[in-house]
């Protein structure tokens, strides 16, 4: 039995190997599939999640060395999609296939509470590990700092 | 033709009880590499739905893909702004992979020019038919009764009704004839030509959009497939003893090679199947397999790349030829030749291909982010002797397609295992998988050769480009890409020269060929703006000004009255002719915003690309800052589009930005290599792609507003993109880059 505690919420799982990565044990096993798979090896971003606050890549994470931490996944970032983030999103029309973006509001999110008010450099460095194909990179930066001065 | 299809049985749900239906039938389409997809050439197929229920409640039936172009919110904006709906009352529906819709190979940048017109005709209509009932209802006559905002307005007596309340009057109407349909006028639009928020927005940003690698059924398997890693090579051993011990695995089963061409079918290799997709991985990891690897073992991209560039500089078949080049190469003041080579590249969608399937005694059903649901019908039914109407295949959202997710083998595969294992089950590609087992965009060597006169202008034009064509996939002996891969951006050149001749050199395919954004005319658009560019500096003349003149005057080219054999992207040369006239307008919208001309510091300089594909005009303004140590970074990135009517121009806009990203990925670092027939690549490692911060910082999209028909938007802003950097690069060091990616140059400060 593997107790995992996501967005305030206990998932108790049988038969998971300690060694899965919390991208798979969120997926196929907790049932939250809004955190993505995009490479497996900490290369894209596409997986990010909350482990205590700070942004993790779930795809190499084993949930063996979670313990007590909480996680939180895009489902729990906000409880309507209330999000600054998820209003800047929608205001920016940031998504093209939306695929990453789950991931990038996750990385997006770990950056304003570490920095209210982020620079092109501190985004640049925080966003620069979550790949979007689509080519969105533009609006998400604004949409960051939307949501900057929202706060 | 339309027609009012209320009653029939085969809408499955759709109508809702007592609801209004409409049907359209288009003509067909032709569309990119119509030759290998005989099947969506189907005439007078349906080709979307919309009901209306007694609430009032609209349902647009989404038939093509979405892969982020936001397709499945402008279409569906057409019919409902024709329609005189209420937005906030739409829903769409996505539709499975039926012919009867037309086609749905969401592919070759042409949902909207394709389906505008039908999509209008619907709303249209139906809003007729609302209109006349109400008329009959309230006994007035019928042009005072007018439809606005999902409402029916009678101005003289002040009576209304909503939608909702007409439909069960209205769907025993008769159609009106296609003669008999009035348009709104474009400055009654609602919808079209705004800014409508996608539809899928809020569930992207919430996490609760569905792709297909989100799908799940009840006792779901979980499937990774070993695949050889070089093409066509079969299975020689196998034992599956460690996997079957790794905990969660159940099963390995053998899957046979394709038979023939690999077009759109399996590769083959070994299955685990397991209970979730970290056992499946570990399974797949712990198989001991050897492999008779074939003739494609010998393949080596380095080696490669010198035969294709033999063949660029050999004679090749004439595409289109005008005036005497020969006499006039001979007789000219000067001449400049360039070589000019790049590489194959993945597609590297953000969800790689997946698919779940599930096969009972009736057929089979599938769930797949597919680009083309009617041939994974197609080649599903194939694949387990079925008929296609024992096929549905569902459609979610794409996690990126960009011309990989055409292709079905996923859904294949996945088809494939449920049948045997009698189950459910998920394939899942790793990146890995995705990388080393693509349907590649093509390597290509292009060489190009100009007579000039004493002024440097030219009057002998010779072009001649070598590429393992997408034929070779479905066909192992194809080895020339033909009228439709030249006529990406090649036999159709716009410039004004009188002696012109366009060469296509033979190529052999060792790996899969696909079609991937904007497909030859990546190399191609990157050749002639670079040439162009070459020649100017040559000339000592404003790289600007000496593209206008190789366009010359604005015209309107008909290549086919010429004997040219040209596709045209599928378009009329009446509605869609070569306009100098466009291109020079963009190119001249594209530099003037960029500041043109304008002096910039010491190694930064500004570079400029003008390409019309998919019947779309767009030109891109380039500005770059190469640092001493050679790294590079964009500023910023002006673009000037033309695609006529602009149905959603924030997509528009999105996917132009979109489009130098991707330009950015394939200029900087994109390449696929590889060595005795494997890929050398594999992740995002080493198949870097732009990120943030080496995306252009800014990219501004000026779009022309006229009233021409709608052209394609999802990949012209691809091509000008990498000749204008390469051209920004030339302006802010001297120095020419003749091969992609930028990664093999050394750009440092000498
Ligand atoms: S899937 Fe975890 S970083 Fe790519
Ligand atoms: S929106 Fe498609 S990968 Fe980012």
């Amino acid at each position: 039995m593997t107790t995992l505690h996501v967005n305030g919420q206990e998932y108790t799982l049988d038969g998971v190997d300690p060694e899965m990565p919390l991208l798979w044990a969120l997926r196929d096993h907790a049932g939250l599939r809004g955190t993505k798979f995009g490479c497996g090896m900490a290369q894209c971003g596409a997986c990010t999640v909350h482990v205590d606050g700070r942004a993790v890549r779930s795809c190499v994470y084993p949930v063996g060395d979670l313990g007590d931490r909480e996680v939180t996944t895009i489902e729990g970032l906000s409880a309507d999609g209330g999000h600054a983030l998820q209003r800047a999103w929608t205001a920016h029309q940031v998504p093209q296939c939306g695929y990453c973006q789950p991931g990038q509001i996750m990385a997006a999110a770990a950056l304003l509470s570490e920095n209210e008010r982020p620079d092109d450099a501190a985004i640049d460095t925080a966003m620069s590990g979550n790949i979007c194909r689509c080519g969105t990179y533009q609006r998400i930066r604004a949409a960051i700092k939307t949501a900057a001065e929202g706060k | 033709m339309i027609a009012n299809v209320s009653r029939r049985s085969f809408l499955k749900g759709l109508a809702g009880a007592g609801g209004l239906v409409l049907g359209v039938q288009l003509s067909p389409v032709a569309v990119l590499l119509d030759d290998q997809e005989g099947d969506e050439a189907q005439p007078f197929e349906p080709s979307i739905w919309l009901s209306i229920d007694t609430d009032g409640l609209v349902t647009i039936v989404a038939h093509r893909s979405e892969m982020g172009t936001g397709i499945r919110t402008s279409l569906p904006m057409i019919v409902a702004d024709e329609l005189e709906a209420d937005w906030d009352r739409v829903r769409i529906e996505q539709a499975v992979g039926d012919r009867r819709y037309g086609s749905q190979n969401t592919d070759g940048s042409h949902s909207i020019r394709a389906f505008h017109d039908g999509m209008r005709r619907a709303g249209a209509a139906a809003r007729q038919m609302l209109e006349t009932a109400a008329a009959e209802a309230w006994d007035v006559d019928e042009r005072e009764c007018t439809a606005r905002l999902h409402t029916v307005v009678h101005e003289p007596s002040g009576r209304s009704a909503d939608f909702g309340e007409l439909v069960s009057s209205a769907r025993e109407l008769p159609v009106p004839d296609a003669g008999n349909l009035v348009f709104k006028t474009r400055d009654e639009w609602r919808y079209v030509g705004k800014d409508v928020p996608i539809i899928d927005s809020v569930g992207i940003t919430t996490g609760a959009a569905r792709f297909g690698l989100d799908v799940v059924l009840d006792g779901m398997k979980f499937a990774m497939i070993e695949r050889c890693p070089v093409l066509g090579g079969t299975l020689s051993s196998l034992d599956a003893d460690d996997t079957l011990a790794v905990p969660g695995v159940e099963q390995v089963i053998e899957l046979p090679r394709y038979e023939g061409s690999p077009a759109f079918q399996a590769l083959g290799g070994v299955a685990v199947i397991a209970k979730d997709t970290w056992s499946a991985l570990q399974g797949r990891r712990a198989l001991q397999l050897t492999w008779d690897e074939g003739a494609n073992a010998t393949y080596d991209s380095t080696t490669y790349a010198e035969t294709l560039l033999e063949s660029a500089r050999r004679p090749g078949a004439v595409m289109r030829e005008s005036g005497d080049v020969d006499a006039a190469m001979a007789a000219a003041a000067e001449t400049i030749e360039a070589d000019y080579e790049l590489p194959h590249l993945a597609h590297a969608p953000m969800e790689p291909p997946c698919a779940v399937a599930q096969v009972t005694a009736d057929g089979c059903e599938a769930w797949a982010p597919t680009q083309n649901p009617q041939a994974a019908q197609g080649m599903v039914a194939s694949a387990l002797g079925l008929s296609p109407d024992q096929v549905t295949i569902h459609v979610t959202l794409l996690g990126g397609g960009f011309g990989r997710k055409s292709k079905p083998d996923y859904v294949v595969e996945a088809a494939l295992l449920a049948k045997q294992i009698g189950a459910p089950v998920k394939l899942t590609w790793t990146r890995e998988d995705d990388i080393r087992h693509d349907y590649y965009h093509t390597v290509a060597a292009i060489h190009m050769q100009a007579g000039l006169d004493g002024d440097g202008r030219p009057t002998a034009w010779l072009q001649r480009s070598a590429f393992p064509p997408i034929g070779s996939t479905f066909d192992a002996r194809a080895r020339s890409g033909g009228a439709g891969e030249m006529g990406q951006g090649f036999s159709d050149i716009p410039f004004a020269i009188p002696n012109l001749r366009c060469e296509n050199g033979p190529a052999d395919g060792h790996v899969r060929i696909g079609w991937l954004r904007s497909v030859c005319n990546i190399f191609h658009a990157f050749a002639v703006s670079s040439f162009a560019d070459e020649l100017a500096a040559a000339a000592e003349r404003d790289p600007l000004d000496y593209l206008l003149e190789l366009i010359g005057e604005p015209r309107r080219i008909d290549l086919r009255a010429q004997g040219v054999p040209y596709s045209n992207y599928g378009g009329s040369a009446e509605d869609y002719p070569i306009d100098t006239g466009r291109l020079r307008h963009v190119l001249q919208l594209a530099a003037g915003k960029a500041g043109w001309g304008r002096e910039l510091p010491e190694r930064e300089g500004l570079g400029i690309a003008v390409h019309r594909s998919f019947l779309c005009y767009v030109a891109m303004a380039v500005h770059v800052r190469v640092d001493d140590r050679g790294r590079i970074a964009i500023p910023r990135v002006d673009v000037g589009v033309d695609c006529g009517l602009a149905v959603h121009p924030d997509r528009v806009r999105a996917q132009m930005e979109g489009s130098a990203v991707f330009g950015t990925s394939l200029a900087l670092t994109g390449q696929i290599t590889a060595s005795a027939g494997r890929i050398d690549q594999s992740n995002f490692h080493d198949y870097t792609v732009a990120r943030m911060n080496a995306a252009p910082r800014e990219v501004h999209v000026h779009l022309v507003e006229n009233e021409e028909p709608p052209g394609g938007v999802g990949e012209p802003g691809v091509p000008p993109f990498a000749p204008a950097l390469c051209n920004a690069i030339f302006a802010a060091t001297g120095q020419r880059i003749r091969s992609l990616p930028l990664s093999r140059h050394d750009l440092s400060k000498a």
